[in-house]
């Protein structure tokens, strides 16, 4: 019974990890006014990319900041077509997430050579520090997970650096009248978000899932930004969030692989478990929180 | 002729795109140890063989349906994702139907009733919740997903472990091309984009669609429920995406049915997303980019059978392309790179 509780305990802390970076990095570029849909996109390149890094180097660690890199350019694209060019926001998301599902598809055979599944080597996966038994381990990145949370929350809103953040985010016609640049704010918090997102996709190749697949990012990219709405684009409350959707998404494969409970509900209802939960909190939610006043709207100087 | 030029300009600005799109295309082919222009003959020479340009029309038809769904959104000022979902239970929904009444329209009424229902679902969701179209659309498609494969295993085929039940001979739509896989879908399937362009243009309910879009304050002073549009829009939008299934298992040979995982009813909602936004969002719009990414996905097995490439190629470049659609005055900008 105590392994179970803390096998549940330990899996949701796993799953929630891309879940809550995803959500932190969202809040920060949306606190700037900068709305960005494609990170489902960033997961799954990052993913496909942090495995790459990580073989040809031979060090996870240098995966994860291969992801980064990743997420990191794809936000420069982002915050280039939003903030400077001032092109819509969602469009450009919508084509990051096709263009992860291409580039991931082309690049599984034509890189590894394998068209469904590519399974990363144990010896470039990250150890984790805690290990109960078999199934029941901790990441070291839950925890850098959490003290990224911690001070991106401390910045966001105890720092002149975060309240010029939110500024732009809420009235860049102020912001700006102060003297703030309002576009290189907004780009650095979308590439900030992106780069967020990368590290979580890469973290799903080399540490958690341990493989690479066409859907590996399963949706968490857009449960990221539900969440990110739930949380009311608070970090700290984000990882709450997260905590709750990762307990759901790991109790889906948990369930998936215990014969006794498939029996009674079909395991394909379970895996919509997630979705669910998401979807119920969403409209529960809304209409209590407040999304940042300028968010989404290209800001142009006068 | 002012009308022309206003024509002219989003057709020429989606050329760019494309263009754009083609060009990262061949710099990633280039990357991968490929030869771009070996690959580009096949994805499009493909279309200047009569079996070609028939599988090109067949693959544009359930691609101009789900990109009506989208097209019928953005026009109301509604990012909605869902048509994705919304093909599998239209598709589902035909063969369940035309396997109790063998006939053509139960299958089309399946697939209509299907889409409409789905998708009230987020229509209800954001006009009683406020919840925002991008997130509970992509939720119900993987919900879709899940239940869809369910629901597979409950119509397995028990001759074939690979499909579904099929669709009965009597419900199947007539081949425009013999031996081929176009049928008389393709023309249903105009027809239906037809129709999207006179309700948006030629009627009050289309009108209130699209001030809705523009300008929501706009709408509700002069006397327009933008509630009701909205609701409209969606349910309009999963009629042409449950229609896309339905068409789809009833018009293309030989399995007329459901493939193992939902595999040929998968990724059509995700394609029409880009098709519409090609098309600019505008019906007639959206046949001739939906002809375009049709020519697209029949070339791409020809590219990687005749130059060795992934067909998953045509997925990035697809990307690249709805990417580039972002950029405002992208004209202006390949004007300024050409000079330099």
């Amino acid at each position: 019974m105590m392994e179970t509780i803390l096998a549940l305990i330990f899996g949701a802390l796993t799953a929630m990890v891309p879940v809550v970076l995803t959500s932190v990095g969202a809040a920060v570029s949306e606190r700037a006014g900068i709305v960005n849909i494609g990170y489902e996109g960033i997961l799954l390149m990052s993913a496909f990319f942090g495995a790459m890094f990580a073989e040809m180097s031979g060090n996870p660690w240098i995966g994860l900041l291969g992801g980064a890199f990743v997420g990191m350019l794809l936000g420069m694209l982002h915050g280039f077509i939003t903030v400077y060019l001032k092109g819509d926001h969602v469009i450009p998301g919508i084509g990051v997430n096709l263009l992860a599902l291409g580039v991931v598809a082309f690049g599984l055979p034509a890189y590894w050579g394998t068209a469904g599944q590519h399974v990363v080597p144990n010896t470039v996966r990250i150890e984790p520090i805690i290990s109960l038994a078999q199934g029941i381990s901790l990441s070291p990145m839950v925890i850098v997970t959490i003290l990224i949370t911690l001070v991106t929350h401390w910045v966001l809103f105890r720092t002149p650096l975060g309240l010029r953040i939110r500024a732009v985010g809420e009235n860049p016609e102020a912001a700006d009248a102060l003297g703030l640049n309002v576009e290189k704010y907004r780009f650095l918090a979308t590439v900030y978000g992106a780069v967020l997102a990368g590290i979580g996709g890469a973290y799903m190749s080399v540490d958690w899932l341990g493989t690479v697949t066409k859907t590996v990012s399963n949706g968490r990219g857009f449960i990221a930004l539900a969440n990110m709405v739930f949380s009311g684009w608070n970090p700290l409350r984000a990882l709450g969030g997260g905590f709750m959707f990762g307990f759901f998404d790991y109790l889906s494969s948990w369930v998936a692989t215990n014969p006794s409970i498939k029996q009674v509900i079909p395991e394909q209802f379970i895996a919509t478990l997630p979705y669910i939960v998401t979807l119920i909190v969403v409209s529960g939610i809304i209409g209590k929180v407040r999304a940042p006043k300028a968010d989404g709207k290209p800001y142009k100087r006068e | 002729m002012k009308n022309t030029k206003s024509l002219m300009k989003p057709f020429v600005e989606s050329l760019a795109a494309i263009l754009i799109g083609l060009i990262v295309g061949a710099l990633i082919l280039i990357f991968s140890g490929y030869n771009p222009v070996e690959a580009y003959l096949a994805l499009f020479g493909e279309a200047f063989t009569v079996d070609g340009f028939a599988r090109a029309l067949a693959e544009a038809t359930p691609i101009i349906l789900t990109a009506l769904t989208f097209a019928l959104g953005a026009r109301t000022g509604l990012f909605n994702i869902g048509g994705e979902g919304t093909v599998y239970f239209g598709a589902i929904m035909a063969i369940v139907l035309t396997n109790v009444w063998g006939n053509v329209l139960m299958g089309i009424l399946g697939g209509i009733l299907a889409g409409a229902v789905w998708m009230a679902i987020p229509a209800v969701l954001k006009v009683v919740r406020g919840v925002n179209e991008v997130v509970s659309t992509i939720m119900l498609n993987w919900i879709a997903w899940n239940v869809g494969l369910y629901l597979l295993l409950r119509l397995q085929d028990p001759k074939s472990a690979y499909k579904t039940i099929s669709v009965p001979e009597g419900a199947r739509l007539p081949l425009l091309v013999s031996k081929s896989e176009l049928s008389i879908a393709f023309i249903l399937a105009v027809l239906v984009a037809v129709l999207a362009y006179y309700l948006l243009w030629h009627t009050t309910l289309g009108y209130e669609l699209r001030v809705s879009g523009l300008n929501e304050s706009a709408a509700r002073y002069g006397g327009i429920n933008p509630k009701k549009a909205v609701m409209w829009s969606f349910i309009i939008g999963g009629i042409t995406s449950g229609l896309a299934g339905a068409l789809e298992v009833m018009g293309k040979p030989p399995s007329y049915a459901i493939t193992q995982g939902l595999g040929n009813v998968y990724g059509y909602g995700f394609d029409g997303i880009g098709v519409a936004l090609v098309g600019r969002n505008h019906p007639l719009g959206v046949i001739l980019s939906g002809i375009f990414f049709g020519m697209l996905k029949a070339g791409a097995t020809a590219m990687q059978f005749e130059a060795d490439v992934p067909l998953e190629m045509v997925k990035v470049v697809q990307g690249v392309i709805i990417v580039a659609v972002a950029i405002p005055g992208i004209l202006d900008l390949l004007r300024k790179v050409v000079r330099k």
